[in-house]
């Protein structure tokens, strides 16, 4: 036997073999800083964009629940035309009684709802703002500062500000330290601000104010008091909710939704989810994203390996096989996952900070949201990879001679 | 001993029905261990299709070849990758990876060997990097090489996995004379010294002195074989 007949190696194992893929790939970027960087800009956007996209619209989601999620009840009545809390269809005052046939049904509680134009106490310009008409002795708001001035609020004309309202609304809690309780105009009548309240704004509504029933209806003249657009109903204690609910459904004629604060918040969210284009909107941004983020990347990836074909057809003629040129590839479109991935996600919370405070919407950066997007940029950069590695058969070591 | 490289009825054709054009007939050719072959011939002869097929970088159509010791007709990919693993290459052009170091560059002809840790390849590369004169230039990029020590990098480069069989093609065309030298008289030594056959292609009459034989092609045949070159040169 010749002694220069084949040597007997050992090929790698597949985690080393990997590891060399990656680091072959990573000096081949460094190579080239400019490109790199424009390489990982481009990841960087798309993750700031999807960033962006899946914020705008969880805080869609939360936001247009705020006002229903602070309402405290068991069940809830609200006519079947209602498709949305800013714009309720009204029902029979009657059916609140109605409700109290059933023994287990402590307490009815009518909520008024309604939009109505807010002057500016600074500039007098005017804007649509929510109120929220409620008996204030019944218990079934709960929004952060209502408790202390619910008595202030029995008297005539008197409102609570939505202190997270939008500023175009004027600087009401400035105004109340400044002056104590002072008179707005909203719809046509002049009301006195004696507190401030936490809701804020959703895409339904810039701002809220909240105010007694019977001044809701001083200022709604128009309104029928026997028109409401949602009954709380307060349970005794130990009863059988869905077995009530159940028994309500029996007994009250089909022009009203007898439905659990859950099926409430359910009812409110799907309105902006499915009968909306918002969601759909914001998903589509978020895959638009996605796509300029991979062409970016394919760019590179391809031009990477058009650029070094005899390199890549010689490395084969050495015996490197195609797998492991792939991994280099892909290699290359992980690490600029990676690479990207983490200053987007560094940009993305501080403009999270600064659009939600200039919007007041609730954005805020949390583990799942930056899971997903991480699992999303990864699998835009491995597909952008394995696409550009059908350029590597190019690579023919055949035609190297 | 078995030959390194044995050929028998070698016969390769390109191209589908109508347009199939032969470019090797009945090739048979045999590599001693340790000689050098150079193979020479107008273009179009077939000697680089035969190299190429030598090197198990295109597949068989018909005839034999044995490559240090493995048959290629009928070969598949993975086998051919594998013999690939031993046998060294050397191009026209150097075909340097230009984002690496020279060392990395020779570094890269050992990673499919586990037998070797990092350490153990990058000695191993400035070892051979020194053989060709290259001791000072091991962290150089291919850019900041000369034409002349590019080449060597890759005569470095090819010799770095211990191949059984050394293919070059053309390996002075891009150098002037005095390097082109330079770079096969170190390539034959190196190889002499290590007992490594190699056939090498070339039009160079400069380099036909480095042969053991030379073998002459012409439309696709072997014409002349002779040892007298040699001499003569």
């Amino acid at each position: 036997m010749s002694g220069i007949a084949l040597v007997e190696r050992r090929a790698p194992g597949p985690a080393a073999a990997a590891l060399l893929a990656v680091r072959l790939a990573w000096r081949q970027l460094w190579s080239e800083k400019a490109r790199l960087a424009s390489a990982i800009a481009g990841v960087m956007f798309a993750c700031v964009l999807v960033f962006m996209q899946l914020g705008f619209r969880a805080a869609l989601f939360d936001s247009a629940t705020a006002l229903i999620g602070a309402m405290r009840g068991d069940l809830f009545l609200m006519h079947p035309l209602t498709t949305a809390s800013f714009r309720p269809e009204p029902m029979p005052r009657v059916r609140a009684y109605q409700a109290l046939a059933l023994p287990e049904v402590e307490r009815t509680v009518p909520i008024y709802l309604a939009q109505a134009t807010w002057r500016n106490p600074e500039n007098g310009s005017r804007r649509a703002i929510q109120l929220i008409g409620v008996d204030t002795d019944a218990g079934v708001l709960d929004f952060p500062g209502l408790a202390p001035i619910l008595e202030r609020l029995k008297r005539a004309d008197t409102i609570a500000f939505d202190v997270r309202s939008r500023p175009e609304f004027g600087a009401v809690a400035r105004l109340l330290e400044e002056r104590g309780p002072f008179d707005v105009q909203v719809g046509n009548r002049d009301m006195q601000v004696v507190g401030l309240v936490e809701i804020g704004p959703s895409f339904g509504a810039d701002g809220n104010i909240v105010l007694s029933d019977v001044n809701f209806r001083r200022v709604v003249k128009e309104r029928l008091v026997s028109a409401i657009d949602l009954v709380a109903i307060r349970l005794r204690p130990g009863s059988d909710v869905a077995a009530v609910q159940q028994r309500l459904r029996a007994v009250l004629p089909p022009d009203v939704m007898v439905l659990t604060q859950a099926e409430l918040n359910a009812h409110e969210r799907a309105y902006w989810e499915e009968a909306t284009p918002i969601g759909f909107i914001f998903s589509f941004g978020s895959l638009m994203g996605l796509v300029v983020g991979m062409v970016i990347v394919y760019q590179i990836l391809f031009s990477d390996i058009a650029g070094h074909l005899k390199e890549y057809a010689t490395l084969k003629a050495m015996g490197y096989s195609n797998f492991y040129l792939g991994q280099v590839v892909l290699g290359a479109a992980l690490i600029l996952a990676v690479a990207g991935f983490i200053p987007g996600f560094i940009v993305s919370a501080l403009l999270y900070d600064v659009v939600g405070g200039a919007t007041f919407l609730p954005l805020a950066m949390d583990v799942p949201r930056a899971t997903t997007v991480f699992a999303m940029i990864f699998t835009m950069c491995a597909v952008a990879g394995l696409l550009a590695m059908r350029k590597l058969r190019d690579a023919n070591p055949a035609d190297m001679f | 001993m078995d030959a390194p490289v044995q050929l028998r009825d070698i016969t390769f054709a390109y191209g589908e029905g109508e347009l199939r054009k032969a470019v090797l007939r009945d090739v048979d050719l045999t590599v001693a261990p340790g000689e050098i072959v150079l193979l020479t011939g107008p273009s179009g002869s077939g000697k680089t299709t035969l190299l190429t097929l030598i090197g198990a970088l295109r597949a068989m159509q018909d005839g034999s070849a044995r490559v240090l010791g493995q048959e290629l007709r009928g070969a598949n990919e993975a086998a051919r990758v594998r013999l690939r693993r031993s046998i060294g290459f050397i191009f026209q052009s150097h075909n340097l990876l230009g984002f690496l170091t020279a060392r990395q560059n020779v570094a890269m002809a050992l990673e499919m060997d586990a037998r070797l840790s990092e350490r153990q390849r990058l000695d191993r590369a400035a070892e051979l990097l020194t053989q060709v004169g290259l001791a000072d230039h091991l962290e150089k990029l291919p850019a900041q090489l000369s034409g002349g020590q590019r080449q060597r990098v890759s005569v470095a480069r090819a010799l770095a996995a211990e191949p059984g069989l050394v293919l070059a093609d053309e390996p002075t065309a891009a150098l002037d004379k005095a390097s082109g030298h330079e770079v096969v008289m170190l390539l034959r030594n190196l190889a002499k010294s290590r007992g490594v056959p190699i056939l090498l292609v070339t039009h160079d009459p400069r380099i036909l002195d480095i042969a053991d034989r030379v073998v002459a092609m012409e439309d696709g045949r072997i014409v002349d074989t002779s040892a007298e070159k040699h001499a003569a040169a």
